[in-house]
């Protein structure tokens, strides 16, 4: 039976970090479903959505994969504590607005989230660090399955489950990878890279989803369409594009070694610089030079760094992790802005600066080339 | 042919338009077409036109199309617009001709193909799935469109053999 005290809000998925390249972060995939007979959550009235909560609550709880997880109705959640799931990944930035009338449940590694009474009745989701689409859709898929053969869920033969939004109707699946393309942008070759994605029916989205900002070089893509196409056939055509994606990000990063190295080490050493000295500092300005710090351990410049102190600082950085480690005060941003400046120059200490290789002086050729 | 609006009088005004690749085809009478604005057939888009979606001028077209309400939840095409999300999964059924065109736009199929829930025994989807083509062969050969109802009948054929199929195994 899942705890229900905040403090035991689960730390999220692993990190990471002893991935080769950190160019996939994470793996995610949702599923929407819904109770047939009942109003969707937007329209129902309150003792509709109470009485919802009452019916999926226990039993999701019960299934054996929330064993010893999380459980707790949105009412009962500071505004911290919702933001720091907001920053974990594990519930939306809709669902953190909700109050009574919605609950989330979240497994003990905190892989599995189920989000009751968001847009839909279940937003469940499966996120787990690295590039393994299939594996995370197995997840959610088994716990759809127990949670399908004990709640009545909105299903037609022809537009296969139904959603509040049109645009999720049919399998019900968002299946998305968080990307680290921070040579894509240097080169600027990123805004034909999302052009593409996009024509090919895929979305390309800020850190936290839809309509959101792309900070620290990190953009989600995901599938747009839900409705004539298999599950295994959406993640087949999800694979293929964020491969390639990949590909493109490690043929800039080695263009940009070869063609322009004085402007890469310039920014792993600023980054490095800022960081490791600031007195005060914006959560946004973090994330953009972590993700040059992140950069320059995938291309050897540090000896001691390692992406899990990386990913450790990012997280620990965002606005709700920070006060929740500090006090659990709500804090003004200039305060936050400082404390967050300590932070990270304090674990900074240990490590050395960046190891940057000569670079090599431009020979007559280049010159002739360059004008 | 009646007009898709009214339903009454005979459409003499007929209109398609490409969205998306999709092709999408209404037939309004005069009075109708007149009372949506359809002079300029570039300017609006079916999908909107069908879902009652069209420009805030048009008031005149509110009092011609009775506003359909869900009977599960309630909601009218006017909630709909509003909030973009519909009021339960039965509004699928009751706006079903607003909405088919606008499935067809944003997905890739108009069929699904997915996962199936297990409460939901597959015998039961070939149930209905059956009774969905025998409705619609039904609705074919009624309206005389004798090309759509042979080809209906061979999707139910198949159907029925998979169905036997899948029970014996």
């Amino acid at each position: 039976m899942p705890k229900s005290k905040p403090e035991h809000i689960p730390s999220g998925p692993p990190t990471p970090g002893e991935l080769p390249d950190n160019i996939v972060i994470s793996s995610r995939v949702r599923l929407a479903r819904n109770l047939q007979g009942h109003p969707f959550p937007g329209w129902a009235k309150k003792p509709d959505r109470l009485r919802i909560v009452e019916v999926v609550r226990p039993i999701v709880q019960e299934t054996s994969d929330m064993e010893g997880g999380f459980s707790e109705t949105m009412d009962n959640l500071s505004a911290i504590e919702k933001q720091v799931l907001v920053e974990r990944h594990l519930i939306s930035r809709e669902h953190a607005a909700k109050n009574v009338g919605s609950a989330i449940v979240i497994n003990r590694a905190g892989t599995l989230a189920v989000m009751i009474n968001e847009e839909d009745h279940m937003r469940m989701q499966a996120i787990m660090p690295g590039f393994h689409l299939h594996q995370v859709y197995q997840l959610i898929d088994q716990l759809d399955s127990k949670l399908g053969a004990k709640l009545p869920f909105a299903f037609s033969p022809k537009l296969g489950f139904l959603t509040a939004c049109p645009t999720n109707v049919g399998t019900g699946m968002r299946a998305s990878a968080m990307i680290h393309l921070p040579a894509l942008v240097l080169t600027d070759h990123i805004n034909k890279i999302v052009q593409a994605v996009n024509k090919l029916g895929l979305a390309v989205r800020g850190l936290y989803g839809e309509g959101t900002e792309a900070l620290g070089n990190l953009f989600q893509i995901s599938n747009q369409t839900t409705l004539g196409e298999k599950e295994s056939d959406i993640l087949d055509r999800l694979v293929k594009v964020i491969a390639e994606i990949v590909k493109h990000e490690q043929n800039a990063r080695l263009t940009l070694l070869e063609k322009n190295p004085r402007m890469v080490y310039d920014h792993v050493g600023r980054a490095y610089g800022i960081l490791a000295n600031a007195q005060t500092i914006t959560s946004k300005e973090t994330m953009n030079l972590l993700s040059m710090l992140s950069l320059g351990i995938d291309l050897g410049l540090f000896d001691e760094l390692t992406h899990a102190m990386v990913d450790q600082l990012f997280m620990d950085t965002q606005p709700a992790h920070l006060q929740r480690n500090h006090n659990n005060q709500k804090m003004a941003a200039e305060d936050r802005d400082g404390l967050r400046a300590d932070y990270i120059r304090a674990k900074l200490l240990g490590i050395k600066r960046p190891k940057f290789a000569p670079i090599p002086k431009k020979t007559q050729d280049d010159k002739e080339e360059s004008k | 042919m009646k007009c898709d609006v009214c339903k009454e009088a005979e459409a003499t005004v007929h209109l398609t338009q490409i969205v998306s690749g999709a092709m999408q085809k209404i037939d309004l009478c005069e009075t109708c077409a007149k009372a949506k604005g359809v002079s300029d057939p570039t300017g609006f888009s079916l999908a909107d036109l069908l879902l009652g979606l069209g420009q805030e001028g048009s008031t005149s077209s509110a009092s011609l199309v009775a506003e359909m309400r869900c009977p599960g939840c309630g909601m009218t095409q006017t909630d709909f617009k509003k909030s973009g999300r519909l009021g339960c999964s039965q509004c699928y059924d009751t706006f079903v001709d607003g909405l088919a065109p606008l499935l067809k736009s944003m997905h890739k199929g108009e069929q699904h193909i997915g996962k199936t829930p297990p409460g939901h025994s597959e015998n039961m989807a070939f149930a209905e799935r059956l009774k969905v083509l025998r409705r619609d062969l039904d609705h074919a050969i009624k309206s005389e469109h004798f090309e759509t109802a042979a080809e209906l009948r061979d999707r139910i054929k198949k159907l029925e053999q998979e169905s036997r199929a899948k029970i014996k195994t």
